[in-house]
């Protein structure tokens, strides 16, 4: 049954890459507007602009991995053909995580686009092991928070809508832009709650070169975030097809 | 295992909320047969559906599957079935070969079959010359036996179709009949539902009717129309159509009869004495100036003993009729 169900995953993967990912809509939400946005702040102050990258990088992540993420089971499920993927021999926990990697697949080609441009662009020297110790787990959580949200409603336009609040306020409250330090104490409180919070963290660490034993807490709450996000979307599909 | 049968149920039951949708349903379809599940709409013919093929958890009871025991070996029920579902559902952004490659990766179809595999569905569905065009592209009919080529890419030894021939036009739908009688002859178990009285004499060995859940017959076509024999079934076709509002008339005034609305024009009134039938449906067409081209005494049909089994009113199977046409 483990090989059905990774035989399974792989080709979900692909197929989604082929159908929904690699397509101008999803490449414009998920690199156009995060760059768009980050421009934004730097012409209002194009001192430093180095220290908005670890904030371009996490938007490229959070805005690539629920660009279509977030709409693509509840499109399939509309339109019947989740029914097919169910039919197949593989068990529903598996569809489900064909459509999470297949976000965070795409989410990982925009993310690598947007760094392998800021290293040669800057001239930065990253440590490319702690970096995808950060990316990787991030793609994931943010692949299966787009899920959730997903298969919390019916329509394809009510996932777009819902994801769009937690979305905005992390951008504000998780220190792309900000630092969380300088917040008051009371969206310090928040910030900590928001994923995003913990990829910026873990971003800055290696940007700074100092990531220390800091970083594998940020590795270590990103994936309790992925599973968090993931176990209860697998029980709501599971609760559609009951 | 009961050898001889390859689908058992047993007292499978299915509740949405407090709606039961399915009551206590017992059947076993034997190897190599067309079994049909005959109801009207909204009589569990779907749902039960869902339950065999694991898209649904049953309530109660139990399924076996070749075997597998439904519940806990859904997987390996699934290696080995194929679903057409009432709604053609394959990706629209996919060619129709593609789409079968696609599926066949899902099974786990060898990477050196796949492609020799869906060339030969799409040659024997007749889509060959439009395998590379995107599926959304394609008509409904063609649609349609896409949907269930795919069913087929892995060699399933049991095929479920799910009201396989609504929305097509009639060639369409002889067409996809005389594939499934094809299917049958290579040796596959055939389990549909349809909702067409005359598509299921046509094409299943044995039928089970349905109704509000309930199964409550199981037998041949031929026993079905044998246990009505002994009506007499009058055919009455008027020159023009009837209006609600004359059906409503004429289902009162033989209250004590079954009458089947064919169509518009013509129904089939069963259960009274041939000459007071004529006598009284000649005056209806005089007091509502109206025409009657003939009136035959007929053999009965399929829909003649479907009604009188299941007691549903002509006004019930006029909505059904209406509601999905061929």
């Amino acid at each position: 049954m483990i090989n059905d169900n990774l035989r399974g995953i792989y080709y979900i993967v692909l197929k989604d890459m082929r159908t929904y990912y690699l397509k101008p809509p999803a490449v414009s939400w998920g690199i156009v507007f995060p760059l768009a946005w980050i421009m934004a702040f730097y012409l209002r102050n194009p001192q430093g602009f180095e220290n908005l990258i670890p904030g371009l990088i996490a938007m490229t992540i959070l805005f690539s991995t629920t660009a279509a993420g977030a709409v693509v089971i509840n499109f399939e499920l509309r339109i019947g053909s989740l029914e097919r993927l169910l039919l197949a021999p593989i068990t529903l926990s598996a569809v489900l995580l064909g459509k999470i990697l297949g976000a965070a697949l795409f989410g990982l080609i925009m993310t690598l686009i947007v760094t392998i441009g800021s290293i040669i662009v800057f001239g930065l020297h990253l440590n490319i092991f702690y970096l995808m110790m950060i990316i990787l787990p991030s793609l994931l959580v943010f692949s299966s928070f787009g899920a959730l949200l997903c298969v919390m409603v019916k329509e394809v336009f009510e996932a777009q809508t819902l994801l769009n609040l937690p979305r905005f306020l992390m951008i504000f409250l998780s220190g792309v832009v900000y630092p969380v330090s300088a917040m008051p104490m009371i969206l310090q409180y928040i910030s900590y709650i928001l994923p995003l919070t913990y990829t910026i963290n873990g971003l800055d660490h290696i940007f700074n070169a100092n990531p220390g034993s800091m970083i594998f807490v940020d590795f270590i709450v990103l994936i309790l975030f992925f599973v968090l996000f993931t176990l209860p979307a697998v029980k709501l599909l599971e609760k559609k097809f009951a | 295992m009961n050898e001889e049968y390859v689908i058992q149920v047993s007292e499978l039951t299915k509740y949405y909320d407090k709606h039961l949708a399915v009551d206590n349903i017992n059947f076993n379809v034997k190897q190599g047969e067309i079994f049909g599940f005959l109801g009207p709409n909204g009589a569990g013919k779907t749902t039960t559906i869902r339950m065999l093929t694991g898209l649904s958890k049953p309530s109660k009871g139990n399924a076996s599957i070749l075997g597998f025991n439904q519940h806990n070996e859904i997987v390996e029920v699934k290696k080995h079935i194929g679903v057409v579902p009432e709604r053609s559902n394959l990706y629209d952004e996919l060619s129709g070969l593609d789409n079968l490659i696609f599926i066949g990766q899902l099974y786990g179809v060898p990477r050196h079959l796949r492609r020799k595999r869906a060339e030969e569905l799409l040659k024997m569905f007749g889509l060959y010359e439009r395998k590379d065009s995107l599926f959304r592209t394609y008509s409904r009919g063609m649609k349609r036996s896409l949907t269930i080529a795919a069913a087929l890419v892995h060699h399933p030894k049991i095929l479920f179709l799910d009201e396989p021939t609504v929305g097509l036009d009639v060639v369409a739908a002889r067409s996809l009949r005389n594939l499934i009688n094809n299917l049958k002859s290579k040796g596959i178990t055939i389990f549909l539902t349809t909702h067409y009285l005359e598509e299921a004499d046509m094409l299943c060995d044995r039928v089970g009717i349905i109704v509000k859940g309930c199964i409550i017959k199981i037998d041949t076509p031929n026993q079905l129309k044998k246990a009505i024999a002994d009506d007499s079934i009058i055919e009455c076709i008027f020159t023009h159509e009837l209006s609600e509002k004359q059906m409503k008339m004429l289902t009162k005034r033989f209250s004590k009869s079954r009458i089947i609305s064919k169509d518009s024009q013509t129904i089939h009134i069963s259960g009274g004495v041939p000459n007071e039938v004529y006598e009284e449906l000649t005056l209806f067409a005089k007091e509502q100036n109206i025409q009657l081209e003939s009136i035959n005494s007929i053999k009965p049909s399929l829909e003649d003993a479907f009604i009188k089994i299941t007691g549903l009113s002509p006004i019930v199977m006029a909505v059904e009729k209406g509601g999905k046409n061929q």
